[in-house]
């Protein structure tokens, strides 16, 4: 058997996939979070929450009317994206024009009345969610044996950039929202509802966190605070990658991911902590990221 | 413009009361538990000292904890392990917090605002890991029966009221040092900077150095908070250097008021009582912390302090006219 760093091909093989998973909710979290600043200026640090709480909408509604994960899959992103859109309607709207700290800090309180109410619901440890009939077994690569539902998550995950892509590119809602992110008065100016188009971007950006906590259900636990630690790494690589350009988040997401996988095989106490490292050491080289633009920051 | 404008008499013979009760607190403890008075002190220490950054600088660090907690391990490194005596226990955990400040700092002034807050939160993730990992930190059980001694090899601090009056005076200098430092001419150049930053630059101030000495300053007297904490409770544990304690740390700010010097110890008071008093609850805790952040955000800007000065300021018509309350910044 081939070996690297004398480590099997298979083992080397099968981080890489699970990196790559990694790597994709990496993508469409920072694709949401991208997307949110590009129009919003802010951070939403409650993007890890809506996650979480997309997992635990998949969840409830396998228990508690025996929706299954197909429904989920398009129920979910809709229901907590429209709890998005309502949250920036009726709070978030009212913190423009002020210091964008106010955002970060509003979502900030939103997150931990999220985690503490899920935990007062549903407890603290983890609830399984089942992998969908369709989705279980194996592929076998003839190198390495992969999971079906981890290849699902990476088609899937990277189904929802493109398409998140295409809109954004190559539609005109997407050059309208284009046209807000660069000059937000000038294009209300020419009648274009730009606060509509904010609160339709925030949930939008929602409804892509909801998703990949849907995706995710099956293979982290549901839990209250699987969101927090996932989305300050997010944070870490949107850093690294600089909000200027979907592309660049989305690629930087899915080689960190990769990354990660490997540092667990070659150095498993780094693991988590590499991520942090990778992000100063871009600070020290590249300060305004590796895609970002210069006068982003 | 931003120090707490004291209406002559009411709001300083509130202070007065307030130290003085301070003083007396080890000799009633049937009123009030003293441990949890000195718990009161270091988190409100910590929250000051975070807040000559938040406020006075108008540089948002999300990872304080990050200073907090490794001074907190380190007072127990030097106490426990290397067998120190409390105060150079005190002083390593300081320091130390001072060299950490000044790594992360130096990192994260690279960039600004919500980036410089996302990166000291990730940073400070790191150094939480770091601590997970280490062999010497205890991991989820956290570094415990870490030795008070005795101070100077003379005092012996493992009587309650020496500690409580140690805790109350390295509170209230470090307090008093952060007032010295707002109203000095340093303080005044970190301000102008807050407030308009190409213009200090074109006056010719080396703005880095500004903002890291301020980022140096803030992480060193939040290590001093950590160090006294590991002392009090003898314990240095992970949630010490958590973030939840850097988010808690921005809400006492918030709450009390980031632009006064004293805001915040009130911000700390409210939380950390909060906090003591639902604990029974569990949860709720987390869920009512959130609220409150919220409704903070939304509508409290500015703070008790804020609220007090501007009604101070209406009750007595000759009071001082400048406005604690920074109008907020347009972006």
């Amino acid at each position: 058997m081939t070996e690297i760093f004398g480590l099997p091909l298979s083992v080397i093989a099968g981080q890489t996939m699970l990196g790559l998973v990694n790597g994709c909710f990496y993508a469409v979290l920072s694709l949401g979070l991208a997307l949110i600043f590009g129009l919003l200026r802010i951070v939403n640090f409650a993007h890890g929450a809506f996650f979480m709480a997309g997992a635990f909408g998949a969840w409830m509604l396998m228990r508690f009317l025996g929706v299954g994960y197909w429904w989920s899959l398009l129920l979910v992103p809709l229901l907590v994206g429209a709890v998005g859109a309502l949250f920036e309607r009726t709070l978030l709207s009212r913190l423009r024009g002020l210091d964008p700290i106010y955002g970060l800090l509003l979502t900030f309180g939103l997150v931990l009345a999220l985690e503490g109410g899920f935990r007062l619901l549903f407890g603290s440890s983890g609830h399984p969610y089942p992998v969908p009939a369709a989705l279980k077994g194996t592929l076998q690569l003839g190198f390495m044996v992969l999971p079906m539902y981890r290849a699902w998550v990476i088609a899937a995950a990277l189904a929802a950039c493109t398409l998140s892509w295409w809109l954004i590119e190559r539609t005109s809602l997407g050059a309208q929202l284009r046209a807000a992110t660069e000059k937000d008065v000038l294009t209300q100016s020419f009648g274009i509802d730009v606060p509509r188009l904010l609160t339709l971007s925030y949930g939008a950006g929602i409804a892509l966190a909801a998703f990949t906590g849907v995706l995710a259900a099956p293979i982290l636990h549901v839990n209250p605070s699987m969101g927090s630690d996932l989305v300050i790494v997010v944070f870490a690589i949107v850093v690294i990658g600089g909000m200027g350009s979907i592309f660049g988040s989305i690629v930087t997401a899915l080689a960190i991911g990769v990354i990660e996988g490997w540092t667990k095989v070659l150095y498993s106490e780094a693991s988590s902590t590499i991520i942090f490292v990778l992000m100063a050491l871009v600070l020290l080289l590249r300060p305004r990221g590796l895609f970002g633009r210069e006068g982003t920051a | 413009m931003n120090a707490t404008v004291v209406p002559a008499g009411a709001l300083r013979a509130l202070l007065v009361a307030l130290l003085v009760a301070l003083l007396l607190v080890p000799w009633v403890p049937q009123l009030v538990y003293p441990v949890f008075v000195m718990k009161l002190m270091c988190l409100a220490l910590f929250a000051c000292a975070y807040n000559l950054l938040l406020g006075f600088g108008g540089i948002m660090s999300f990872g304080h904890a990050a200073f907090f907690g490794s001074a907190a391990y380190l007072t127990g490194l030097a106490v426990k392990h290397a067998g120190l005596t409390p105060e150079l226990g005190i002083l390593c955990g300081t320091l130390g917090a001072a060299l950490l400040g000044a790594i992360i700092g130096s990192l994260a002034i690279r960039r600004q605002g919500i980036y410089l807050a996302m990166i000291t939160l990730a940073l400070a993730q790191m150094v939480y890991f770091i601590f997970l990992q280490l062999p010497f930190t205890g991991a989820e059980d956290g570094m415990q029966q870490i030795r008070r001694g005795r101070l100077f090899g003379l005092v012996d601090l493992r009587n309650d009221t020496t500690m409580y009056y140690l805790v109350l005076a390295l509170t209230l200098g470090g307090i008093a040092l952060i007032h010295r430092v707002v109203h000095s001419p340093f303080g005044h150049v970190v301000m102008a900077i807050r407030e308009h930053e190409p213009r200090a630059r074109s006056l010719g101030y080396p703005v880095e150095r500004y903002k890291l000495m301020l980022f140096v300053l803030s992480a060193a007297l939040s290590g001093l908070a950590g160090s006294l904490k590991a002392l009090v409770f003898q314990l240095a544990a992970l949630s010490d250097a958590h973030w939840h304690l850097s988010g808690d740390v921005v809400l006492m700010a918030l709450l009390g008021g980031m632009h006064s010097v004293l805001g915040p110890a009130i911000g700390a008071a409210i939380v950390t009582g909060l906090q003591h008093y639902l604990d029974a609850f569990g949860a709720w805790v987390t869920l009512i912390t959130g609220v409150i952040f919220m409704v903070c955000v939304m509508s409290f800007r500015g703070g008790v302090a804020g609220a007090l000065a501007s009604h101070f300021k209406r009750a007595t018509p000759g009071a001082p006219t400048d406005n604690p309350q920074k109008p907020d910044k347009e972006k």
